[in-house]
């Protein structure tokens, strides 16, 4: 069984909702990478999504934008973040990892040679934001033969025939953007959340993660009443952003806010 | 050259889900899909309609100006040597660009389709002009994003667009040119898509804007390939327009594609030399890739990320290029080349001084590229030279070059 699926089957038997943060890999600087995956996991993150950077992030807001430029400041590849992965691997067999990020950096190492590479580092899944189901086969294919789950987003704008696609073409789990907008974009209504996600229910069996938007204990816990999972990206990178200076305190700070999710999402 | 049949399948392309070879598509996220299908099928339909194609063709001609003249440059071509060149004087255009063919397309469809507010990139600010323009005309709110860099060398455009009624930002992430104001201008799109139309002002972009754009743009090449028959009573040898994204060279290449005795020439911003890296030529040195919603040839390095260009020119100062450029190379129909920096400049005060015809720097390429081309070419042959904007916003650039403080 993958990594994906058996952290939400034993989630599932604990009666507990996911909470799968995202950080960019090398912001501020690839030293803080690893040792903050292993704080966050230790404070009750259960999946991991690791941005790479691009010069180019599209879909993000600014807050996740500097960190790209903060991260590529030090250079940090592709290939310098499938080496942490390996790093990270090496003490946790367990938490599954996911790579977010844009084609591009993918594409420039050619699918079957990033799989290939992914996979021997410890690499559970991929989800890029610009490559939608319609542009996926060949790459969909060559993820599939390496054991790499390919995550597809779903929007409130995603229609019914889409989501029936999108959720027959990904797998591991849904990543439902919450609302219209790049990542750090305003609050989030959860009601429509709930509402959009009993119609991509009927179409997969596949958990529901729900990402854009969730800010703070309160809403982590409110969306973790209607999603398997909880997705919190731009309320970290801020904090990594605050502490620049001081990036030796980043793993416990962003990792207190972890925690306080962890509490209200189990409460 | 391609084959007969081969050329007519180029005509036919894109296919359905926007490809042009291996290039073009639709690459972006989740949240663009469905606007993206709402203007695809709005496009398609509009496009068929006559009563749209009237409404199109009536703005064109009392609002744009149009047909725009094809005019021979005799002096030009005598002092030059070599092949007769002709200028599409597309300079001549309202707005001063060939940018507003396309603006005025995309803003009947915004209408058609109930968005009260549009949005577009500008590098140059030729594109945000004639967006401005369109919008100030149907009372639509208007958004621009412009790269600081480029605010700062077209100071005079960035006053016409707040003239006109627009808002511009100004981009200060990344390389803070054309490529981030695209950036910028995407994730507004995806912010406000319910009430927001995205005029994107080059012939690049996910489907369906490459198709879109070269549509409304080929008038250009209607216009200069029935001119040719009336004027010179013949095709033209050779046709030659500058690329940055490349909207005014499809719309010159593309109604030629099938007449496979006239060559094309699309010219790049060299910049400081192709040699230097400091350039905005990804047909000329860069490789396919996948950036702003399609994929293309772009200047990255070697892991994937975009690298910054430099041009002269703010409107050919873009990593990427158009998909059916990219394909037309591939295929062999169209060929690419690169004028530098200072061969700009040089063709800028000569068509200037012996034409009394002052071309945008990003026109200025296409014209340095064929005062060499037409040196190699007999008396009797042609060049359709693309001029595809006025210098006037250039002048400050140029003057400072100069040392002159204007």
């Amino acid at each position: 069984m993958s990594r994906i699926k058996d952290c939400f089957a034993r989630l599932e038997t604990a009666g507990r909702k996911a909470l799968i943060p995202y950080v960019t890999a090398g912001d501020p600087s690839p030293a803080v990478t690893v040792p903050l995956l292993h704080a966050m996991v230790e404070a009750g993150a259960d999946i991991l999504e690791l941005g790479v950077p691009f010069s180019d992030p599209m879909a993000d807001g600014p807050v996740i934008q500097l960190a790209c430029e903060r991260a590529l400041s030090h250079g940090t590849r592709l290939l310098d973040v499938l080496d942490m992965v390996a790093e990270f691997r090496t003490t946790d067999s367990q938490t599954p990892i996911v790579l977010m990020g844009y084609l591009n950096t993918v594409e420039v190492l050619g699918y079957a040679n990033f799989a290939a590479r992914a996979k021997a580092a410890g690499v559970d899944g991929i989800l890029t934001v610009d490559l939608p189901p319609e542009e996926s086969d060949e790459f969909v294919e060559v993820m599939r033969a390496a054991e790499i789950d390919v995550i597809y987003l779903l929007a409130p704008t995603t229609d019914e025939s889409r989501i029936k696609s999108v959720c027959e073409k990904g797998s591991g789990y849904v990543y439902y953007v919450s609302l219209k907008g790049v990542t750090g974009s305003a609050a989030l209504d959860v009601a429509a959340v709930e509402e959009k996600l009993k119609q991509v229910r009927r179409h997969t069996d596949m958990p529901l993660g729900v990402g854009f938007g969730i800010r703070d204990d309160a809403s982590a816990r409110a969306v973790s009443q209607v999603a398997d999972g909880v997705i919190v990206g731009s309320v970290l990178v801020n904090r990594i952003a605050e502490l620049v200076a001081q990036p030796e305190q980043i793993p416990a700070q962003v990792s207190r806010i972890i925690a306080g999710m962890r509490a209200a999402m189990d409460a | 050259m391609p084959t007969k049949a081969e050329l007519a399948a180029l005509m036919q392309l894109p296919d359905d889900r926007g490809h042009f070879g291996p290039y073009g598509g639709r690459f972006v996220s989740e949240t663009l899909i469905g606007a993206l299908q709402e203007l695809e099928s709005t496009y398609e339909s509009l496009w068929r309609d006559p009563e749209f194609q009237a409404e199109f063709d009536k703005d064109l001609a009392h609002y744009v100006g149009r047909p725009s003249p094809l005019y021979h440059a005799e002096r030009l071509s005598r002092e030059n040597g070599g092949a007769q060149i002709y200028l599409k004087r597309e300079d001549l255009n309202h707005t001063g660009a060939h940018k507003v063919n396309n603006t005025i397309g995309q803003a009947l469809i915004a209408k058609k389709m109930g968005k009260p507010r549009v949005i577009a990139e500008t590098g140059a600010g030729q594109h945000g002009v004639a967006s401005a323009t369109v919008a100030a005309r149907l009372g639509l709110e208007c958004v621009v994003y412009m790269g600081i860099e480029d605010v700062r060398r077209q100071a005079l455009n960035v006053y016409r667009m707040k003239l006109l009624g627009a808002t511009v930002v100004p981009v200060e992430s990344g390389t803070r040119t054309l490529k981030d104001a695209m950036n910028e201008a995407m994730r507004d799109w995806v912010t406000n898509v319910d009430s927001t139309y995205y005029i994107i002002g080059t012939a690049a972009g996910p489907h369906p804007y490459p198709k879109l754009v070269r549509d409304f743009q080929s008038i250009i090449g209607r216009e200069a390939r029935q001119q040719s028959l009336d004027q010179i009573g013949r095709l033209p040898d050779a046709l030659v327009a500058c690329v940055g994204g490349g909207s005014n060279a499809i719309g010159l290449f593309h109604p030629f594609i099938e007449d496979a005795d006239v060559r094309m020439y699309g010219v790049e911003a060299g910049g400081y030399g192709i040699e230097t890296g400091q350039h905005a030529a990804p047909l000329s040195a860069g490789r396919p890739g996948v950036l702003h919603g399609n994929r293309t040839y772009l200047m990255e390095d070697d892991a994937g990320q975009i690298l910054g260009t430099h041009s002269v020119s703010a409107g050919l100062d873009y990593p990427g290029v158009g998909p059916e450029h990219a394909w037309l190379k591939d295929a062999g129909r169209a060929e690419y080349v690169d004028a530098t920096d200072e061969e700009a400049l040089a063709a800028f005060r000569t068509l200037t001084k012996v034409e009394g015809i002052m071309p945008a720097l990003e026109s200025s390429h296409a014209v340095a590229y064929a005062l060499k081309l037409a040196r190699t070419m007999r008396k009797d042959q042609i060049i359709v030279v693309n001029l595809s904007g006025r210098g006037d916003k250039d002048i400050h650039t140029v003057a400072s070059l100069d040392g002159i403080d204007v």
